[in-house]
């Protein structure tokens, strides 16, 4: 029976091949397509989670693909309970997304191209958390990249969406190369693509330390440009400028969490190799340090959520480097949720007043009271106050990092989230309370659509009570369902709650003070640390950095092997060879008029030739025949005689 | 087989009739050339005569040299332009006429010289005048009657190709 | 000894000097001569075989009788048309009776 479960993710592959045949000039029946297959998804993932829940041991489905004369590539299906939490995230959150999409791209001239694009996502996602070995992961890696970058750049007329969509591309694919590099190290040592043959392998330790840790540290590559890791953080807030439903399905709960599961998946290989482990650590907490404080200074609310993501990723990778299995996956579960509502939430308000900068917003609160009570419940949650979601799993990421012996990850993950705290509420602070700074703005502002609500007030439900499964007192929680190797317990560390809301408190606090109070002036700051600010504000001058030490000096590279190779060489060759076909055809021709025709001339003139000597003979003298017959009489006699 | 003066007849008739012959042949003048024909045939004559074919020889001087030499007189004469021509009487076909008649003359004198004739001894049982008669009335009497039809064929033939119409 | 050989071969060398004549005489009537030089040695051969080979027989005699008949008509008819050819040409050059070719 669950041999089946890649129903779940072919149903949205039929989607995509029925809108994109069939019904693409129909709106209204590609939608209805498209949310059809994922609900169905949905469902069916349900029963797979149910069948796990009574059965939490690891099931593995596989068929043979190829067979090369021994060589065999397997695919398969690996259900597990972290299989299972995979599947409910993605499909709940793609659910609402495809539910929210009918009314945010209402009017788009390509509203059925968008639900394919959306479909087909669905089903690499799906496909990508339920591979069973390393080949076929990579397939679908590749494939939800494939889908991103079509998305990004949706509106493609708009130069900067094009760019930002290959720039998503370009910096993700650079990670994987490293990815591949990775997978090649870990499958020849091991000597099978299986994710289980090789854990098998690792543990048993039959790879040498030194490939470990390097295949280990590039695998983390892949991971680091599929989650938006520094440095290959770059693409994420460029990303933004997809229409906002891709944001929050692809760039807030799924795709680039797709880095963090795999993380999570080969946690086997990061505990066998500490090195490595430690360096996934440092990058997520530096990572979450870095995107924190840029989120601090940005004005514009989608990429305020988009440096947002990036940090929160950056706790779960560190506390998977920290081997918080429980903990990494437990956050991702519930950040998928609240993230997904924060970005739906702006896209209404987005939709509402038309502008993404927040210095144009203001007083939103009275137009719109479902979005902004929905997007300050996120941000409670995202902000870890108790009793809400991410307050459980904050929690825990902190209660992993307390327990490794180096502090410091402990005080940037706590300074972080009190960060994290602060920016959230700025946002808030400004876009929805106080004066309206742009009064036309304001007054053609209106609630969105019920489409558009009801994934609202759905996923802020699941962004208080989703994370009460991992509440630490309950017998048969979260923990005891995923984890690795044994169950984790959890225990309730009350100094790490008091201490995480306060200084959650004090972030939101802070905010209210400079932005709706208005008692400490955010102006003053900004002259005061105006050098601080400036980098904050220019991303750490991350992107200027790469433009001129690696995308320049590329293209430089790439003119110049135009210019000599491609011209020179290439080109060259080919006209050589239109130059010696015409040079052959003028040969022929010569041999055609000369020999051939010559031959057939020749022989009429010889005929003709012929002809006119032998007409001699008829002489019309009557003698003549007289002596050719005697001449031919005497010859038969002198031939008789002989 | 002849001997002694018979046989020297022979030779002198031989003589005068391939010497005639030859001037027949070559003369300018096709008057002379009619006249040398005339002593030609009288020479043939005199062959019949030396074999025992008195009759023949009658009739050869009759017919041969009394009309058809006259007759070829008469046209010489009609077409009298050529009579005192002084144009060259023979074609651009000469030498090689020469040779196919010596490789001829050649051939057949080889042949027949070598062959052994079945040459029998009688003697001719009647005269040849009785025994031309008789053949000619009962053995050869349809020959002889188409021959005259022939001749008077020929003559009508003439008569018509000749008429000036 | 005159015998039967010499008699052939002074009738094959009159005959080869007849073929001369028609070969290269110009005269219409020059070679109508050279023909009946050509017809007595063939006379004289017919003769001469009746008389060595079957002398009891005159065969070879009847046939130089029709021989001497035909040549006749022979003659008749072709200095007919050697008349006719005197008038159409003005001549009776052979050479210029070519027009039977292509």
């Amino acid at each position: 029976m669950l041999a089946n479960a890649w129903i779940i993710a072919l149903l949205p592959l039929l989607a995509f091949v029925i809108i994109v045949f069939f019904t693409n000039r129909n709106k209204k029946v590609s939608s209805a397509v498209s949310i059809g297959a994922i609900c169905s998804s949905f469902v069916l993932s349900l029963i797979v989670i149910a069948s796990v829940l009574k059965n939490p041991v690891a099931r593995e489905f596989e068929f043979t693909w190829i067979d090369l004369l021994g060589f065999k590539i397997k695919m398969g299906l690996l259900i597990d309970p972290l299989t299972a939490v995979m599947l409910f995230v993605v499909c709940t959150v793609s659910m609402l997304v495809h539910i929210y999409s009918v009314g945010y791209m209402e009017g788009d001239p390509r509203f059925s191209r968008f639900f394919s694009f959306l479909s087909l996502f669905s089903f690499s996602m799906l496909g990508l958390v339920l591979a069973n070995n390393f080949l076929e992961i990579f397939v679908f890696w590749e494939l939800v990249g494939l889908t991103s970058y079509l998305l990004i750049g949706f509106w493609f007329e708009k130069k900067v969406a094009s760019d930002a969509g290959k720039k998503a591309f370009i910096t993700t694919r650079t990670g994987d190369l490293g990815f591949i590099v990775g997978i090649l190290i870990l499958t020849t040592a091991a000597g099978t693509f299986n994710f289980r043959e090789l854990f098998h392998s690792v543990e048993a330790g039959h790879i040498p330390f030194g490939l470990l840790t390097a295949g280990a540290i590039f695998i983390f590559a892949g991971a680091v440009g599929k989650s938006a890791q520094f440095p290959l953080h770059v693409w994420l807030p460029d990303a933004m400028e997809g229409p906002t439903p891709v944001s929050a399905l692809i760039h807030a709960a799924t795709m680039v969490a797709a880095g963090v599961y795999l993380v999570a998946r080969t946690m086997t290989i990061y505990l066998a190799a500490e090195n490595a482990a430690l360096v996934v650590a440092i990058i997520g907490c530096f990572t979450a340090f870095l995107a924190a404080s840029i989120a601090l200074v940005q004005n514009d609310i989608k990429r305020v959520l988009a440096y947002s993501t990036i940090s929160q990723l950056g706790y779960m990778i560190m506390v998977l480097g920290l081997g918080g299995f429980t903990a990494g996956t437990f956050h991702l579960y519930t950040h998928a949720f609240f993230k997904a509502l924060l970005f739906l939430g702006a896209g209404s308000v987005i939709h509402a007043v038309h502008t993404n900068d927040i210095w144009e917003m203001g007083g939103l609160y009275r137009k719109m009271k479902i979005t902004a009570t929905t997007f300050i419940i996120a941000s409670l949650s995202i902000s870890g106050i108790f009793p809400l979601s991410g307050f459980w799993s904050k929690d825990e990421i902190l209660a992993v990092a307390s327990h490794f012996h180096n502090p410091i990850f402990l005080i940037v993950a706590t300074l972080v989230a009190g960060m994290t705290a602060f920016y959230m509420f700025r946002l808030c602070f400004v876009t929805f309370f106080g004066k309206p700074r742009d009064q036309e703005r304001f007054d053609h502002a209106h609630e969105s659509p019920k489409v558009m609500t009801v994934p609202l007030m759905v996923l802020a439900f699941l962004a208080v009570v989703a994370g009460w499964v991992g509440i630490p007192w309950l017998k048969h929680g979260y923990s005891s369902f995923v984890y690795h190797h044994e169950p984790h317990h959890v225990e309730p560390n009350f100094i790490l709650m008091i201490v995480s809301t306060v200084v959650a408190l004090s972030g939101i606090y802070l905010a209210y003070a400079m932005y709706y109070k208005k008692s400490i002036s955010p102006e003053k700051l900004k002259a005061k640390f105006g050098f601080i600010y400036k980098v904050l504000y220019n991303k750490w001058y991350f992107d200027e950095l790469y433009q001129a030490t690696i995308i320049n000096p590329l293209m430089k590279l790439s003119q110049f092997l135009f210019a000599r190779l491609d011209v020179g060489v290439v080109d060259w060759l080919v006209n050589g060879v239109g130059n010696f076909t015409v040079f052959l055809s003028d040969v022929k021709e010569w041999f055609d008029s000369h020999i051939v025709d010559g031959t057939v001339n020749g022989l009429a003139s010889v005929t003709r030739g012929m002809g006119s000597g032998l007409r001699r003979i008829q002489t019309g003298q009557l003698q003549n025949y007289a002596f050719v017959i005697f001449f031919g009489l005497v010859l038969i006699i002198l031939f008789k005689l002989s | 087989m002849l001997t002694g003066v018979p046989a020297a007849v022979f030779y002198i008739l031989a003589g005068m009739i391939l010497g005639s012959a030859v001037m027949v042949v070559s003369l300018k003048n096709v008057f002379h050339s009619a006249l040398f024909l005339v002593l030609t045939l009288f020479g043939v004559a005199g062959i019949y005569i030396l074999l025992s074919a008195e009759f023949l020889a009658a009739v050869q001087v009759l017919i041969y040299v009394g009309a058809i030499t006259i007759l070829m007189i008469f046209a010489i004469m009609l077409t009298a332009k050529l009579y005192n021509a002084k144009i060259k009487q023979a074609n651009e076909q000469v030498i090689p006429g020469i040779i196919i008649v010596a490789a001829l003359l050649v051939a057949t004198i080889f042949t027949l010289t070598r062959t052994a004739w079945k040459v029998s001894d009688q003697a001719a049982a009647v005269e040849s005048t009785v025994g031309i008669g008789r053949l000619l009335l009962t053995k050869y009497v349809l020959p002889f009657e188409v021959v005259s039809v022939v001749l008077l064929t020929a003559l009508i033939g003439a008569i018509v190709i000749a008429r000036r119409d | 000894m005159v015998g039967l050989s010499h008699y052939l071969t002074l009738s094959a060398i009159l005959f080869g000097i007849g073929i001369f004549g028609v070969l290269t005489r110009r005269n219409a009537i020059g070679i109508l001569m050279s023909i009946e030089l050509m017809f007595n040695a063939v006379n004289i051969n017919f003769v001469a075989f009746s008389k060595f080979v079957t002398p009891s027989e005159f065969v070879g005699q009847i046939f130089a009788i029709f021989v001497i008949t035909i040549a006749a008509a022979e003659a008749t008819v072709g200095l007919a048309i050697v008349l006719l050819i005197y008038r159409n040409f003005k001549g009776i050059n052979v050479d210029n009776v070519n027009i039977m070719k292509w």
